[in-house]
C-alpha cells in the first residue's frame, strides 16, 4: 500500500477503489455505505432539516480536534440549531497529493469517532485528489439531513424583547486554539479546541422547554456576530454583561497578546440560545446537566430599545455596542 | 496573580471611579497619546464613567495612522518590483495609500506576506536567495529594537537579501511638536505604557518640567487607565505637574537599557513625515552608516508619483486632537471598517475605528 496519496488514488481506477474500500468503507462501516451505491437510499418522515459546510482549517490536526472531527461536529451543530436530531452526513474528501496515508487514516477515523458520539451515520461521500499546491492537504465537504420534531419552531427571527440570552460555555477556544499552532505564531498553551457535537445538549434543552426561540453556534465571527445576526434578523436589541461571559484566562492573555477580542474569535463547541424568561431556568439547568454546557450562563437579555443592535454592560457599568466583525480576524480558522 | 482579569475587576473600578468624582474639580483636558489606550477606554465605556469635569481627547499613539502616504506610497512601490517580497505586520495591508494598498497589490500578484516577527521575515530571506526581503519598518519605539536585532542578525548570517524600509517614529519628539502648535491645550498625558516600557518613563520629563503638564504612564487594562487619570487628577487639583508611573507591572523609570542599546547601534534620529503634522524633526529612525546596505529607500530605485490624500478625510487633524471622528463628515457614511478612506478607521489601534466599532449611540 502506498504510505502517500497520489494522483491515481482519485482517478477512479483501482487505487480509488483501494482507497475507498479500505481508508473510508471499511473505518465508516455502515449499511448504506457497504453498498456502494451512487446514493444513499433513506426513509425519512416529518420536517427535514438540511444543511452544508466545508472545511478549510489550516493545521488539519490541532490541540483538542483535527478537521476530520470538526467538520462532522460542525454539520451536526448546523443542523442542531435549527431544533433538529441530526442523522445522515455526507463527507466530500479534496485531497492534496502527496498527504500521507496514515494522517488521512487518522482523520476519518476522528470523523467515525465524532459520528458515532452525535448519532448520525455517514451514509455517502467522494474523493478527489488534486496536484500539490491546488488544494492545502485536505479540504473536506460536507450535507447533513436531520429531522424536527413536532411543535418545535426555532428561528433567528424569533426573540422577543424579555426573552433571556443563555451562552453554554466559555468563548474563543477553538479559535485561539489552532491560532496556537499556526507557522511563525506558535506559543504554547494548554488550551484545547472545543469542537463537539451539540445535538444531544439541544435534545436536552428542548426537552427541558420546548420554546426555545433561538439557537446559533457562534462559529466564525464569535459570539458577537452571532448575537448582532439575532438582533437583526428578530428585529430587537440585545443587552449582555461583560461580567457575565465566561472566558478562560488563557484565551484572555492570547487575546491580549494577538489584540483579539475573545467576543469576535471562533468556537465550535458552544450554542447561544434565547429562551423566554420564564423557561431560562429550566433550560439552563438542562444545559449544565450535560458535559458541553457546564459552564453555561445567562449572559443578557432581549429588549425593545435599540432594534437590531447589541449594546454590552461593561465591568465599569458603562455601555458599549458589540458590532459584527469586520473582515476576517483569522483566516481559515475551520 | 492573574495579570488581565485582576486588571478588570468592577468592585476596585467602583473604588477608583468614586475616588475621581470625588477628587475632581477643575475642567481638565487629557490625552491618550496611545491608540491602545483609545481602545480600552471605549471598549470599557470609560468616558461614559467620567466626571462632567473630565474632557478626554486622542493622540496620535497608532503607527499606521501617522504614517504618510508617500511613505505608504513607497511601499506599495517597494512592491511592484520583480523579485522583492514585502514582509509587513498585518494591520499594514488594508491602509489605503494615495493609490491603491497592499492588500489590493497583494490580490493583483505582488508578493506581500504578514509575519507576526521580523524573525520570520528573516527566515523568508534565507529561504529564498534569489528573492529581495523587504521589512516594513513601521512602529515605534516598541518595535524598532526588534527590528534593530533582526538587521543584527541578518549581518552575523551573512542575509544579503534582507532589507527594512525604516519608517519608524519616535514618540517624545511628536508630542513636543503638538503642544509647540498650540492647537489644543492639555492639562494632562497618559502616557503610552509599552513605548515607556523600552524609553522608560525619563524621556516624559520636559513635558512634566517645560510645559508644566503632569504626566502619568498607564497599562492596558481598565483599572490602569482609571488609576491613570485619578494619578493625574491629584496633580492637577493639587497644582503639581511631574512625571509618574501608575504601570509598574510594565514600566521602569530607566526603560529596558537592553532594547535601547540595540535601537540606538542600528538607527539613528531623522526627520520624519507624521500624517496630519508634516515633517516633524528628529521624529524618525533610519538606519546608521555601518548598516546602509539593509536600507530598502537605498538599495531600490523606488519610483513613486505624487501622494494625495483623500478628499475629505480629517485624519490629520484627529492626529493633532484637534478634531474628533465625530466631527468628519465622512465617518460612519462613506467610511466604515469595511470601506475605510483614512487610517485612523483601518488600524485596530485608530480612533476613528474605535469611535465606531464600539461608541455610536451608547459610548463616546
Amino acid at each position: 500500500m502506498e504510505d502517500k496519496i497520489l494522483l491515481a488514488h482519485g482517478s477512479g481506477g483501482k487505487l480509488a477503489h483501494e482507497l475507498i474500500e479500505k481508508s473510508f468503507v471499511k473505518a465508516l462501516a455502515n449499511p448504506f455505505l457497504a453498498k456502494l451505491d451512487d446514493s444513499a437510499v433513506i426513509d425519512l418522515s416529518g420536517r427535514l432539516a438540511f444543511t452544508t459546510d466545508s472545511y478549510v482549517v489550516s493545521p488539519i490536526f490541532f490541540p483538542g480536534g483535527d478537521i476530520g472531527k470538526l467538520a462532522v461536529c460542525g454539520t451536526v451543530n448546523d443542523l442542531a440549531m435549527s431544533g433538529a436530531k441530526p442523522l445522515y452526513l455526507s463527507l466530500s474528501f479534496i485531497i492534496e497529493e502527496g498527504l500521507p496515508r496514515a494522517e488521512l487514516d487518522q482523520i476519518v477515523d476522528s470523523t467515525r469517532k465524532a459520528a458515532q458520539e452525535a448519532g448520525v451515520q455517514i451514509v455517502t461521500g467522494d474523493t478527489k485528489v488534486v496536484h500539490r499546491g491546488s488544494a492545502d492537504k485536505l479540504f473536506i465537504n460536507t450535507a447533513g439531513v436531520g429531522v424536527i420534531p413536532e411543535g418545535i419552531d426555532i428561528s433567528g427571527s424569533n426573540a422577543r424583547p424579555g426573552d433571556k440570552v443563555i451562552l453554554s460555555g466559555t468563548i474563543g477556544d477553538h479559535g485561539i486554539a489552532v491560532l496556537s499552532q499556526r507557522e511563525g505564531l506558535s506559543f504554547s498553551t494548554r488550551l484545547e479546541s472545543d469542537c463537539a457535537p451539540l445535538g444531544n445538549l439541544v435534545a436536552e434543552m428542548l426537552a427541558a422547554s420546548p420554546n426555545i426561540r433561538c439557537l446559533r453556534d457562534p462559529t466564525r465571527g464569535g459570539l458577537a456576530t452571532s448575537l448582532n445576526e439575532l438582533a437583526k434578523q428578530s428585529k430587537v436589541g440585545i443587552r449582555i454583561e461583560d461580567e457575565k461571559i465566561p472566558v478562560r484566562e488563557e484565551v484572555l492573555a492570547a487575546c491580549e497578546m494577538l489584540g483579539f477580542d475573545p467576543l469576535y474569535v471562533a468556537n465550535e463547541g458552544k450554542l447561544v440560545a434565547i429562551v423566554p424568561a420564564g423557561d431560562a431556568d429550566k433550560v439552563l439547568g438542562a444545559m449544565r446537566r450535560n458535559r458541553y454546557g457546564k459552564s453555561a450562563a445567562i449572559i443578557g437579555e432581549v429588549t425593545g430599545e435599540h432594534p437590531g443592535r447589541v449594546v454590552m454592560k461593561t465591568v465599569l457599568g458603562a455601555s458599549r455596542i458589540v458590532d459584527m466583525l469586520v473582515g476576517d480576524l483569522l483566516p481559515r480558522i475551520c | 496573580m492573574k495579570f488581565i482579569s485582576e486588571f478588570r475587576r468592577s468592585e476596585l473600578a467602583e473604588g477608583l471611579i468614586s475616588q475621581i468624582h470625588r477628587q475632581s474639580k477643575t475642567p481638565v483636558r487629557l490625552m491618550e497619546f496611545c491608540g491602545g489606550h483609545t481602545v480600552t477606554i471605549f471598549r470599557y465605556g470609560i468616558r461614559q464613567v467620567l466626571p462632567q469635569t473630565i474632557d478626554m481627547v486622542s493622540g496620535p499613539g497608532c503607527p499606521i495612522c501617522v504614517t504618510a502616504n508617500a511613505d505608504l506610497d513607497k511601499a506599495i512601490a517597494l512592491s511592484q518590483i520583480p523579485g522583492v517580497i514585502i514582509a509587513t505586520f498585518g494591520d499594514m495591508l488594508k491602509v489605503p495609500g494615495s493609490r491603491s494598498s497592499l492588500q489590493k497589490v497583494k490580490a493583483n500578484g505582488a508578493d506581500v506576506r504578514t509575519v507576526y516577527s521580523t524573525m520570520d521575515a528573516l527566515k523568508i530571506a534565507e529561504a529564498d536567495s534569489n528573492k529581495s526581503v523587504v521589512f516594513l519598518g513601521i512602529g515605534f519605539e516598541t518595535t524598532a529594537p526588534t527590528i534593530a536585532a533582526s538587521v543584527l542578525q541578518a549581518e552575523e548570517k551573512e542575509i544579503r537579501n534582507y532589507y527594512v524600509l525604516s519608517l519608524h517614529k519616535l514618540c517624545p519628539p511628536v508630542i513636543q511638536a503638538i503642544l509647540d502648535s498650540g492647537e489644543v491645550k492639555l492639562d494632562g498625558l497618559i502616557c503610552p505604557g509599552h513605548v515607556s516600557a523600552i524609553i522608560g518613563s525619563h524621556p516624559w520629563e520636559f513635558i512634566a518640567r517645560d510645559y508644566g503638564i503632569p504626566c502619568v504612564v498607564s497599562g492596558f487594562e481598565p483599572l490602569d487607565i482609571l488609576q491613570c487619570v485619578d494619578m493625574l487628577v491629584a496633580q492637577i487639583e493639587k497644582g503639581e505637574s511631574k512625571v509618574e508611573i501608575a504601570y509598574r507591572r510594565g514600566v521602569r523609570p530607566e526603560g529596558n537599557q537592553q532594547a535601547l542599546k540595540l535601537m540606538e547601534q542600528v538607527f539613528e534620529p531623522c526627520p520624519a513625515r507624521w500624517r496630519g503634522m508634516g515633517e516633524v524633526p528628529d521624529s524618525g529612525l533610519k538606519l546608521r552608516q555601518e548598516y546602509q546596505r539593509f536600507d530598502a529607500e537605498l538599495a531600490f530605485d523606488i519610483a513613486l508619483s505624487p501622494a494625495y490624500e483623500p478628499a475629505g478625510c480629517i485624519c490629520g487633524d484627529i492626529l493633532r486632537g484637534v478634531k474628533t471622528p465625530l466631527d468628519c463628515r465622512l465617518f460612519g457614511k462613506a467610511c466604515t471598517p469595511q470601506y475605510p478612506v483614512g487610517p485612523c478607521m483601518v488600524s485596530s489601534e485608530g480612533a476613528c475605528s474605535a469611535y465606531y466599532l464600539y461608541g455610536g449611540d451608547f459610548g463616546g
